[in-house]
């Protein structure tokens, strides 16, 4: 079956609901990429399901003109996986916050990325708690101010693509929510993929921690602190795509092509498919600061499903010792008869 | 001691095994009710184990017993053995106090030597007298005679070992006039692929028959009666087998795949691995990371369309309640299955109790009714889980089963339902001609239950959530008076389950002025109690209460004709408190027992007594 199919328009995804984020929330960029996503990945409304946790990210799905499911704090990874494995002819987004995600619900969140059941998982990291008004998050910096941490945390915070691979995950990308090209394609990517795919989103909460991207983000400089992978490319960047990254022993290095001796050759290519995670780790560890953060698709490898894997053993089971009914079964087993 | 044997006949007989947690005595019990429900008896059986996998050997604290009660008119495994087999002196230590005066104790004389007497804490080298021991007692070399029978076997010592329940229980076999060819027949299934073990086995099964009859041992054999049953399939079957048995009919019975949701937890775990072997019949079973994620994966599962389950114990039913709101608020059919335990915290994990009913009725945040059930034997727990998924789907609601661990490892003979003995049940779907103007929260008006549209159907996509939603428009409301009319109208839709359930029936002495009332696992005991009371003179009435909310609909009349209520439970009254709660100036009469023990009959006909005596 080909999940090719251009029949749906983005406006069939979306519901007539009015739309309740803040003006100006990264939320919204997001919600109109991903029904141009569903769109353009052409599952029809009625075969999607969208399943969200508590948080503000996790209205979504009631803008969603599919099937959705608004659970309860930090739970979507389990309520997805059971309905995936339940119904695995739906394809089933799940919608997260960093803390939805990785705090309350951080224990399904590794063990739906372990299992690698199909779910396409999109978590919004704004590096706050927004619905409770402002709260540092386990993605905020060390040293972060906000209400609950007046003088600044004492903590270090999770870094979700290393959660992701520490998980054994095999699909991860990122996209910024001003970025609405890379947005989309990495959307799209993620549907395609097989699998738990995790797609991180940097997203702006313009009330509680507005520009906490800006320093990636920002129009100025966004060319040299980021870099698009894009599997089988060379991993250039800069305004002028003349900045490349390269081996430098077992690390990774920016360089300017053509000074100090480096050529278009010494360039890396992005191997997005190969199984081993060393190289994806440390790309996508990159911050902005030293190397350009990476976006785009930075791990996609094809590994067991695990819905898929249920349906095989339950088919092979039942292959060999299939029963057609719990009597027969019963039957087949010790029993003694009273006439 | 040597006296001429005799043969004594029985309508029932109590049996315990014991020995240490690795001495194979659940095997040796299973085998002998497995056997004795072959030959027609009744069976009932109470595995008691300890809390650790493996204690020191020959400790206290490892003493693991099976007792099983056989003959005519059996309801539960008996208060108290008439024949005790003990492999060790802990063992006789710990289960002196659940032997009848008079009875036959077997024991392991090879194992009682002074360093054996020692690690059970006798301080004297008569165990015997310092227990006060009032029965016979069979010396037997289970040891010495299980290495004599394998002697030219080839088993390595440990090996060897692990035989000597099998030598008990072939005394046990001939001591009861059991067929060996039965228990040989189910030591096959057992060592299937352990031929050399298998062998083994049967040699020493036959050396233990033979021993008994060589030796004529001092006591009778016994004849135990048999009655006429129902015809058809039978099989021995304990509560949670039952339970997970139950729940694949109701899959059957309503055409919705079943998905289990669970997390590892003493005494609920055999359900999940039951179901998880059932991929022969298409369930699908999910170890999920956590008891939160259990009852989640379930509601995922039960949006999708499933009959989705959960199951657990009182700590796991703690941690999913939160998930369980959501179900209510949600309105999606699911089967939450709490097998209790002695609580709280961790508490007694192995042991019985009916400890968790408020948590079941009231443990949730909000105003949060759910269906609460609870089967009244290992055998009832099957219609008990298929009446629940019933209910579950019917009625759209969550239902809570309260099993608990003494009708969850207790197994009886049960026989295999016929196709067509328990009802088709019907799933709630949109009907076709709503179909156009339906919204989520749409509902029966009549039974106020809100119709299920399966992801996946075109035209039916929709959202819900746990956010209070508007009665009309089924979208998100916050609305004051809105919120006050659907938390009535999720109320209502649980209080209509009434009219859907049997009748509370009246048993024993129904003219009796006094009423004996339980529910739940307990069962057994009370009604034999009940007739224990009323053969002795005393005019009782029973009625047992398996549906708990709603309480079936003629309780408040049933309850208004006896003067005096009497209410026991293995807790501080729970039930009682609810009846109260429903049913202004009733007042019930308490017998309550919280030890992680079941009932003895004796403890209820006593409390009864007092009580009526009292009046």
């Amino acid at each position: 079956m080909t999940m090719e199919c251009t029949k749906y328009a983005p406006s069939d995804y979306k519901n007539e609901q009015s739309v309740r984020w803040c003006p100006g929330c990264g939320d919204h960029a997001i919600l109109n990429v991903l029904h141009k996503a569903m769109a353009e990945v052409g599952v029809p409304p009625h075969m999607t399901a969208v399943i969200s946790g508590i948080g503000c990210s996790s209205r979504l799905p009631y803008y969603m003109n599919t099937y959705g499911f608004h659970t309860i704090h930090g739970r979507a990874a389990a309520v997805a996986t059971g309905f995936k494995v339940a119904n695995p002819a739906m394809t089933v987004w799940q919608v997260s916050g960093d803390g939805d995600g990785l705090a309350i619900g951080g224990n399904h969140f590794i063990h739906a990325v372990r299992r690698n059941i199909d779910i396409n998982l999109l978590l919004f990291n704004n590096k706050i708690y927004g619905l409770t008004k402002g709260q540092y998050s386990p993605t905020s910096d060390r040293g972060f101010v906000s209400k609950s941490s007046p003088y600044g945390t004492t903590e270090d915070p999770f870094i979700p693509a290393e959660l992701v691979f520490g998980a054994r995950g095999n699909f991860f990308a990122r996209s910024i929510d001003v970025d609405l090209p890379t947005a989309q394609e990495v959307l799209v990517a993620a549907a395609r993929h097989k699998g738990t795919s995790v797609v991180e989103m940097l997203q702006n909460c313009v009330i509680f921690n507005n520009g906490i991207h800006n320093y990636i983000t920002d129009r100025e400089f966004r060319a040299e602190r980021t870099i698009h992978l894009r599997h089988g490319e060379k991993m250039l960047f800069g305004k002028d795509m003349n900045r490349g990254l390269v081996r430098d022993g077992f690390l990774l290095k920016a360089v300017e092509i053509g000074k100090d001796g480096y050529t278009i050759d010494d360039v890396l290519v992005h191997d997005a498919h190969t199984p081993s995670n060393f190289l994806h780790q440390q790309l996508a560890m990159m911050d902005g600061y030293s190397l350009p953060l990476a976006v785009g698709v930075i791990r996609d490898v094809e590994s067991p499903v695990y819905n898929e894997e249920v349906d095989l053993q339950i088919e092979q089971v039942r292959a060999k010792k299939g029963f057609d009914s719990l009597r027969s079964m019963i039957l087949a087993g010790e029993h003694w008869e009273v006439k | 001691m040597i006296e001429k044997a005799n043969v004594k006949y029985l309508d029932r007989v109590v049996i315990r095994f014991s020995g240490d947690s690795g001495d194979g005595m659940q095997l040796a019990g299973n085998i002998f009710t497995n056997v004795s429900a072959g030959v027609g008896n009744q069976v009932s059986t109470f595995p008691d184990y300890p809390a650790e996998i493996r204690a020191p050997q020959g400790s206290l604290s490892g003493v693991s017993g099976f007792q099983v009660h056989i003959g005519v008119g059996v309801h539960t495994p008996g208060d108290k053995a008439d024949v005790l087999v003990a492999m060790n002196p802990a063992a006789l230590k710990q289960n002196v106090k659940h032997l009848n005066a008079g009875g036959v104790a077997i024991v392991d004389i090879d194992s009682f030597k002074p360093a054996d007497l020692q690690k059970a804490l006798f301080t004297t080298d008569d165990p015997f007298k310092e227990l006060g021991l009032n029965a016979q007692v069979l010396e037997v070399p289970v040891t010495s005679m299980t290495k004599a029978a394998l002697a030219d076997s080839g088993l390595d010592n440990k090996s060897v070992m692990k035989c000597r329940n099998i030598f008990a229980l072939g005394l046990v076999c001939w001591l009861f006039d059991r067929p060996l060819e039965a228990a040989l027949h189910h030591l096959k299934n057992k060592f299937a692929r352990k031929p050399a073990i298998y062998e083994a086995n049967s040699k020493v099964l036959q050396a233990g028959y033979d021993y008994g009859a060589n030796i004529h041992a001092s006591v009778s054999t016994y004849r135990i009666e048999s009655e006429n049953i129902r015809p058809g399939y039978y099989t021995d079957i304990n509560g949670n087998t039952a339970t997970a048995w139950g729940l694949i009919l109701a899959s059957e019975k309503s055409g919705r795949p079943l998905f289990l949701g669970s997390y590892p937890i003493t005494p609920a775990t055999d359900i999940l691995h039951e179901l998880a072997k059932r991929k022969d019949l298409g369930v699908k079973a999910v170890q999920m990371e956590d008891e939160i994620a259990g009852v989640c994966s379930a509601i995922g599962a039960s949006f999708a369309g499933n009959l989705a389950v959960t199951s657990t114990s009182g700590p796991g039913l703690a941690l999913k309640s939160e998930g369980i709101g959501l179900a209510v608020m949600a309105e999606l059919p699911l089967v939450v299955i709490d097998v209790q335990r002695g609580g709280p915290s961790t508490g007694l994990p192995t042991k019985t109790e009916q400890t968790d009913l408020m948590q079941a009725v009231y443990g949730r945040n909000g105003e949060s009714p759910v269906v609460v059930v609870a089967p009244a034997s290992p055998t009832d727990c099957f219609t008990m889980a298929f009446e629940a998924s019933r209910i579950a789907i019917e009625h759209m609601t969550p239902v809570i089963l309260l099993s608990d661990a003494f009708i969850g490892n207790g197994s009886s003979a049960w026989r295999v339902p016929d196709a067509d003995e328990y009802p088709v049940i019907k799933p709630h779907y949109v009907p076709e001609e709503l179909k156009a103007a339906w919204k989520p929260y749409m509902r029966d008006p009549e039974t106020l239950v809100r119709y299920w549209a399966i992801p996946g159907t075109e035209g039916l996509m929709h959202r819900l959530g746990g956010l209070e939603k508007d009665y009309d428009t089924s979208v998100i409301s916050t609305d004051p008076v809105n919120h006050e009319h659907m938390v009535q109208v999720r109320r209502d839709k649980v209080a209509n389950v009434a009219y859907d359930i049997p009748e509370l029936e009246v048993l024993c002495d129904k003219d009796a002025d006094t009423l004996l009332i339980g529910w739940g696992g307990t069962y057994g005991h009370l009604y034999t109690a009940a007739e224990e009371l009323c053969a002795a003179g005393r005019k009782v009435a029973f009625a047992h209460f398996r549906y708990i909310n709603p309480l079936p609909r003629n309780t408040g009349e049933v309850l208004s004709r006896y003067k005096t209520v009497i209410c026991a439970e293995l807790n501080t009254g729970q039930f009682a408190d609810y009846l109260q709660g429903h049913f202004g100036g009733l007042e019930v009469h308490r017998i309550n027992k919280v030890q992680g023990q079941p009932f003895l009959v004796k403890e209820v006909v006593d409390g009864v007594i007092n009580i009526m005596d009292k009046q």
